[in-house]
């Protein structure tokens, strides 16, 4: 079933990490993937891990769910880890494969690059899965707000993130329910011939499309109705508030690309 | 004679072992016979609509058994899509499945995916339309020009034009005006009566079910909550509505006027039968 794609997906929960504002969370996934991506020895790369696996306890999310997503990403991690270990220039060391052999530097890059999409998507997946995509849009539009006085229209991205995100399930359920319909009247998606397959998406994009169309048209019908008229003069009803709580959790983020780049100077 | 389908202790969880986890359908035991005519009931998320995908094997048991024709439809080596040629499906608001250039191709969807030839499909076509009452006109036309109810018919046709012995149908009524109800209970029982087909029916309302079907089955969070024939299930009044579910007004009134000691049969349940019965009463110079 499609429903059961994990894209990021939201876990409702009451947890520090739920709680925490939107904003600060967002902006301390941003520091640290910095501090990651500035991470070069195995002293940088403890403390990136030490400061996740504390995000990781402090969100609640069972480790299951984490690994789960990782798999959509497996192959690019595994992809990456044998050219790392094939093409990095240096001391040969053990096997030899189609004239290329594995070097040391290559061993150390290719961990290195592992743990870092690793810990990035889980990282980022944390923000995903504690924060709802409501909120999420919440604090990009607050964010980016200083970007108003350049005529940027913050409002309308921010709108048009929300209803992206709110129509993907959605859809997802639509497509799920038209593949069903299609398949009751025999439908054949998985034998044949590649473009057999192609033509047989047909029967299911029409549907889908139209409908896709119709629902914009009520939408934008229903928000009109409610005399929806942009972002000028418009008031949230959660106006996002920062506690000390989340003054303190930023400001331990942004200890973390300190740290980081200044142990990397001192070569540590 | 053997039943025609058959559920054992069917039990669906969605989403099973994530947050989301919800059993939809639990321990449901069904058999229907060839040529009957039944009515599921139930509110929004008792678990009617996850029960009837399992009749065509479009959602596949957690656990428990769907027998078509005595045969486990997901033992090995079945073929699924043969039982779904035998066991047509309706989904709610089938209109918005349609997809093909003219109304006769999507009609003939269903029976080319069968593999047959194109003068038994042009064959079906015509008897499909001819059973949901669309005009020979309307079939060199874009499905997306017609109206909304002939769209739903000529949606009902393409799962017809299949022929199955057992067609179920997910509220195939929904958004219809009264006529249009009616019409399209007729054009279910021209089905049944010209196939001699099993005719199962999803429906939320009760006029409805009370009229058309020999027997209702009422579910009720996850549960088959009461099975039998219309008559009998639409005199336990009371316990229907503790589930929150209404009972025909018609068998309400004829429940009252039983309490006031009147002489109204539990077989009275649908309008015609209840004025049947109150103008006998007048006449025979009864208390009203």
């Amino acid at each position: 079933m499609l429903k059961d794609i994990t894209l990021g997906q939201f876990f409702p929960g009451d947890t520090f990490l739920h709680r925490l504002d939107p904003r600060i969370k967002l902006v301390c996934v941003v520091l640290y993937i910095v501090a990651l991506f500035n991470a070069n020895s195995p002293l940088t790369y403890g403390i990136m891990f030490l400061a996740l696996a504390v995000a990781v306890i402090l969100s609640g999310v069972p480790l299951r769910s984490l690994t789960r997503g990782l798999k959509a990403v497996y192959i690019i991690v595994l992809f990456t880890a044998v050219m790392n270990l094939f093409f990095t220039p240096g001391t040969a060391v053990g096997a030899t494969w189609l004239g290329r052999h594995i070097t040391a530097e290559g061993i150390r890059a290719a961990v290195a690059m592992v743990l870092r999409i690793v810990m990035l998507i889980t990282g980022t997946f944390l923000l995903t899965y504690t924060t709802s995509p409501i909120s999420l849009t919440d604090a990009l539009e607050s964010l980016l707000r200083p970007l108003k006085k350049l005529r940027f229209p913050v409002h309308e991205l921010a709108m048009m993130m929300s209803i992206a995100l709110r129509f993907i399930p959605t859809l997802i359920e639509e497509t799920d329910k038209i593949i069903s319909a299609q398949k009751a009247r025999g439908a054949d998606f998985e034998s044949g011939s590649l473009l057999r397959r192609a033509r047989a998406l047909v029967p299911i994009l029409v549907p889908l499309f139209i409908s896709a169309f119709r629902r914009a048209d009520e939408l934008a019908t229903a928000m009109e109705c409610r005399c929806y008229h942009g972002g000028q003069g418009r008031t949230a009803l959660h106006v996002l508030r920062c506690r000390a709580v989340d003054w303190a959790v930023l400001f331990l983020c942004a200890l973390l690309p300190a740290a980081v780049i200044t142990l990397k100077t001192l070569g540590l | 004679m053997n039943p025609i389908l058959e559920i054992q202790q069917l039990t669906h969880t969605y989403s099973a072992g994530t947050p989301f986890q919800r059993t939809a359908v639990e321990g449901v035991d069904l058999s229907v016979m060839p040529g009957e005519c039944v009515g599921i009931i139930g509110h929004t998320g008792s678990g009617k609509s996850t029960l009837i995908q399992h009749f065509n094997g479009l959602l596949k048991p957690t656990s428990g058994h769907v027998l078509v024709d005595g045969r486990d439809i997901w033992a090995k080596g079945s073929d699924i899509r043969a039982v779904r040629f035998r066991v047509g499906l309706v989904f709610q608001y089938p209109e918005y499945q349609l997809f093909e250039e003219t109304v006769a191709q999507d009609i003939a969807f269903g029976p080319k995916n069968m593999g047959l030839a194109a003068d038994e499909v042009a064959r079906r076509v015509r008897d499909a339309s001819a059973v949901v009452g669309l005009d020979e006109s309307l079939l060199s036309q874009s499905p997306f020009a017609l109206s909304g109810g002939q769209k739903r018919r000529a949606a009902i046709a393409g799962v017809m034009a299949m022929e199955p012995d057992v067609l179920v149908l997910d509220e195939p009524s929904a958004g219809l005006d009264p006529r249009g109800r009616q019409e399209m209970m007729a054009m279910l029982g021209r089905y049944r009566q010209q196939r001699g087909a099993t005719v199962i029916l999803v429906s939320h309302s009760m006029e409805e079910i009370a009229a058309n079907v020999d027997r209702v089955i009422v579910m009720n969070q996850s549960k088959v909550f009461m099975d039998g024939a219309p008559r009998e299930v639409f005199s336990h009044v009371a316990e229907l509505e503790a589930v929150g579910l209404d009972v025909p007004q018609s068998a309400r009134i004829a429940a009252l006027l039983r309490d006031r000691g009147l002489a109204v049969g539990e077989d009275v349940y649908t309008v015609a039968a209840l004025a049947r019965r109150l103008l006998a009463l007048k006449g025979g110079g009864g208390v009203c």
